[in-house]
């Protein structure tokens, strides 16, 4: 009997090391032959970032079926959740064919999955200037833009016009505020005037519960780090540079206290409660009219719109650029870029990235596939098939071509360039330091300093 | 009967050894593996020794979630076994609707622990609104929400566990005892107590293990805030897993060593607790 037990344990044991070996080798199944020939895939799986279009997604799916037969198998990853569920996806065995990476930073963590690109028909598809947002990596192309995107301070224009009608006003028009110092005597002015104008406050709570602070940590860090970043560069220079950077000196943090003591003085609620604050009340209260200005992206109107009792109207919800004191920001515009990249996993064999590449091409090209990208979608592209009046038409999208457009003169837009910071641990702590010092649990110096020490520390070990 | 459960065992447990290994074991070993390896999915692996550990121990957010794990698990353990043990006492006398209150007592150990540290939290926050506060303005406010939020949620089940402890205490004994004169606070020392040995070792085991590896409530209350001021073993593992590029291996080495931390905690608290026990 006892021999019997010892027999049965060592099986079993012996089939999971097996199994435990299976798995650990099972990732070279690459196809080599080198002949792409796709009639014999059957499916793609195009594995979604964007919760909010979820459904259209698979009416396109659908459609392509009906169209060629490759069925398009989506999927979409809760908010916040894509990178957990992608890397349980690509481990199976059926992993996905098309995934989504946020720039360079992003392309390091995936990189051992993203196929070289270059000679695809989608890269050739994108316009001369935008050719240089895609990833790359010597000389390969890993991720291609498909959705440009804008943020800014966001304003009600019905509660500025109340504003610029009463007495003593600091400017009598929105096109005045073109620095800092117009913009703070205009918001402080405004806070002072907050019973007249009907508001609580002229800013939305600067959300800083932990999660819910990327509008800080991340996009308004932006800002003074462009700067930075840009000295001595070429515009194009800037995000390499910034990837490149071991240490920062954060040089504009002056800035940048400038602009976030602006929006927490005069903001519709407490210091001390922001610590508890979301993006989605600080939208919410934007949309009931209790505040009247917001830093946020393009993709907020959908949020706007949302709120039940929301009573901005959509023309008048327009974008200011976030000034914040630094020479010669009476030419900045609002930051217009991109974190949303296609990839192609290069562990699959080459017919399926190649009808991958193909479902991509087809639903930024033909006409069924680029009506539901601009009506449906609401993508602002970068690719040069899509015309001057294929273009959404939601108001802050919009807005964004707007000042897309008036980079013609002598605006400049500045770029994302978030998307090479050294780690999200280097955002969050980022972000733990502001709502500390906004509790007047740190000085500024302190939250520099830390800031500092961070990116250092981050970018070594995100290196190793 | 004995002869033929013996013949059909291995067949008889075979269903039970194969979920066991597929969903437990085989994990549990390649976790271990890939604490050695650099990897970014579990099939992309390359081995690297023990430098994730070295990392791992280098790292001050692990250190400094380890020694708020302790204070917690020491202050939780603590209040929740002696507020359980006293509900026990009271819901044994012969009182009226002492089942309707056993009831109750145990209600919140069946929301699971997202919802719990939610409502908390709106609870908590509702509260310090007025004191011009959120539970992220301070970390000591963070500690005490999840200490509070914690022994909301086991007491009910410890003191179901004492209670049946209570119970099985023989009638014969405490009668002895009154005979003798022993009053109640003797009996209770030299009795209940001794007698109720074996639940106080399980008691002990769920608390110290269940708060040692509190995650959901501890990710729903504070997320680690103010900082990672409030951040406990397993939310910094989590958040080391998916916070930087390359450092699964190090939240994998993590993971392990937190395993072997809460193996040895609880071995030696149920060594210890088990010589205590009486034969009744």
């Amino acid at each position: 009997m006892k021999k019997s037990k010892k027999i049965i344990t060592c099986a079993l044991a012996g089939c999971m090391t097996a199994a435990l070996f299976t798995g650990c080798s099972g990732s070279d199944n690459k196809d080599n032959s080198g002949n792409a020939d796709t009639s014999n895939v059957k499916s793609i799986y195009f594995l979604n970032f964007k919760p909010e279009v979820a459904e259209k997604y698979e009416a396109i799916a659908k459609k392509y079926k009906e169209e060629t037969g490759i069925e398009v198998k989506v999927k979409t990853a809760a908010s916040n959740e894509y990178e957990k569920t992608l890397t349980s996806e690509i481990a199976k065995s059926d992993p996905p064919t098309i995934f989504q990476i946020n720039g360079p930073v992003g392309y390091q963590n995936w990189k051992d999955y993203c196929a070289d690109i270059k000679d695809s028909e989608l890269y050739n598809m994108l316009t001369d200037e935008n050719k240089s947002l895609v990833v790359t990596d010597g000389d390969g192309v890993y991720g291609i833009p498909y959705a440009i995107e804008g943020y800014g301070i966001i304003y009600n224009d019905e509660i500025m016009q109340k504003y610029f009608n009463t007495d003593g006003a600091k400017a009598k028009s929105v096109d005045e505020i073109k620095n800092f110092d117009t913009l703070r005597l205009v918001v402080e002015d405004m806070q002072d005037k907050k019973d007249e104008l009907g508001i609580e406050g002229v800013f939305g709570s600067t959300s800083l519960k932990s999660g819910d602070d990327w509008r800080w940590q991340t996009h308004l860090a932006n800002i003074p780090l462009y700067y930075e970043f840009k000295e001595n560069a070429s515009d194009d220079d800037v995000i390499i540079n910034c990837l490149n950077a071991k240490e920062i000196q954060f040089k504009y943090a002056e800035n940048y206290k400038n602009i976030f003591d602006l929006y927490t003085n005069n903001s519709c609620t407490e210091k001390t409660l922001l610590g508890g604050k979301t993006v989605d009340e600080s939208m919410s209260e934007f949309a009931v009219g209790k505040c009247a200005m917001i830093q946020n992206g393009n993709w907020g109107w959908s949020q706007i719109n949302g709120v039940s009792g929301n009573v901005t109207k959509a023309e008048n919800i327009k974008f200011l650029p976030i000034y914040t004191g630094i020479e010669g920001e009476e030419n900045q515009g609002i930051c217009i870029g991109t974190e949303n990249y296609f990839s192609i996993n290069s562990n699959v064999d080459e017919a399926t990235q190649k009808a991958s590449l193909d479902f991509l091409a087809w639903l930024f090209s033909s006409d069924y596939g680029k009506d539901q990208v601009t009506n449906q979608l609401d993508f602002i592209t970068p690719f040069k098939t899509f015309s001057e009046d294929e273009q959404p038409s939601d108001p802050l999208a919009r807005e964004v071509l707007n000042w897309k457009e008036k980079e013609s003169g002598n605006l400049k837009n500045p770029v994302w360039m978030f998307t090479a910071f050294p780690s999200d641990k280097f955002k969050t702590d980022f972000g733990a330091s502001l709502l500390e010092y906004v509790q007047g649990q740190k000085d500024w110096s302190d939250v520099v300093e830390d800031a500092k020490a961070s990116w250092k520390t981050e970018r070594e070990a995100s290196a190793q | 009967m004995q002869t033929a459960i013996k013949k059909w065992f291995p067949i008889l447990a075979l269903p039970t050894v194969v979920a066991f290994s597929i969903s437990f074991l085989i994990p549990f070993i390649m976790g271990i593996y890939l604490s050695f390896c650099r990897f970014k999915t579990v099939k992309n692996a390359t081995w690297v020794g023990f430098d994730n550990y070295l990392r791992a121990f280098a790292n001050k957010d692990f250190i400094n979630a380890l020694w708020f794990t302790v204070k917690f698990t020491v202050i939780s353990v603590i209040t929740i076994n002696i507020l359980a043990f006293i509900f026990a006492m009271i819901l044994t006398k012969s009182l009226r609707g002492t089942n309707v209150f056993r009831t109750i007592f145990f209600m919140p150990n069946l929301i699971g622990g997202i919802v719990l540290g939610y409502i908390w939290l709106m609870i908590i926050n509702g509260v310090l609104y007025y004191f011009n506060a959120t539970i992220t303005t301070n970390a000591t406010y963070g500690f005490w929400g999840l200490v509070i939020l914690t022994n909301w949620q086991l007491i009910g089940y410890m003191m179901i566990i004492y209670i049946s402890g209570i119970q099985n205490i023989s009638p014969d004994l405490m009668e002895a005892a009154q005979i003798d004169g022993a009053n109640s606070f003797q009996r209770l020392i030299h009795i209940t107590i001794p007698q109720v040995m074996p639940s106080i070792t399980i008691c002990l085991f769920l608390t110290i293990t269940n708060s040692f590896k509190m995650f959901d409530q501890n990710y729903a209350l504070t997320a680690g805030a103010p900082g990672t001021k409030t951040q406990m073993l397993a939310l910094d593992i989590y958040n080391t897993f998916y916070g930087r590029v390359g450092w699964q291996g190090v939240g994998q080495a993590k993971a392990v060593i937190f395993f072997l931390f809460v193996a040895a905690i609880a071995l030696t608290q149920l060594f210890l607790t088990r010589r205590k026990e009486v034969e009744s």
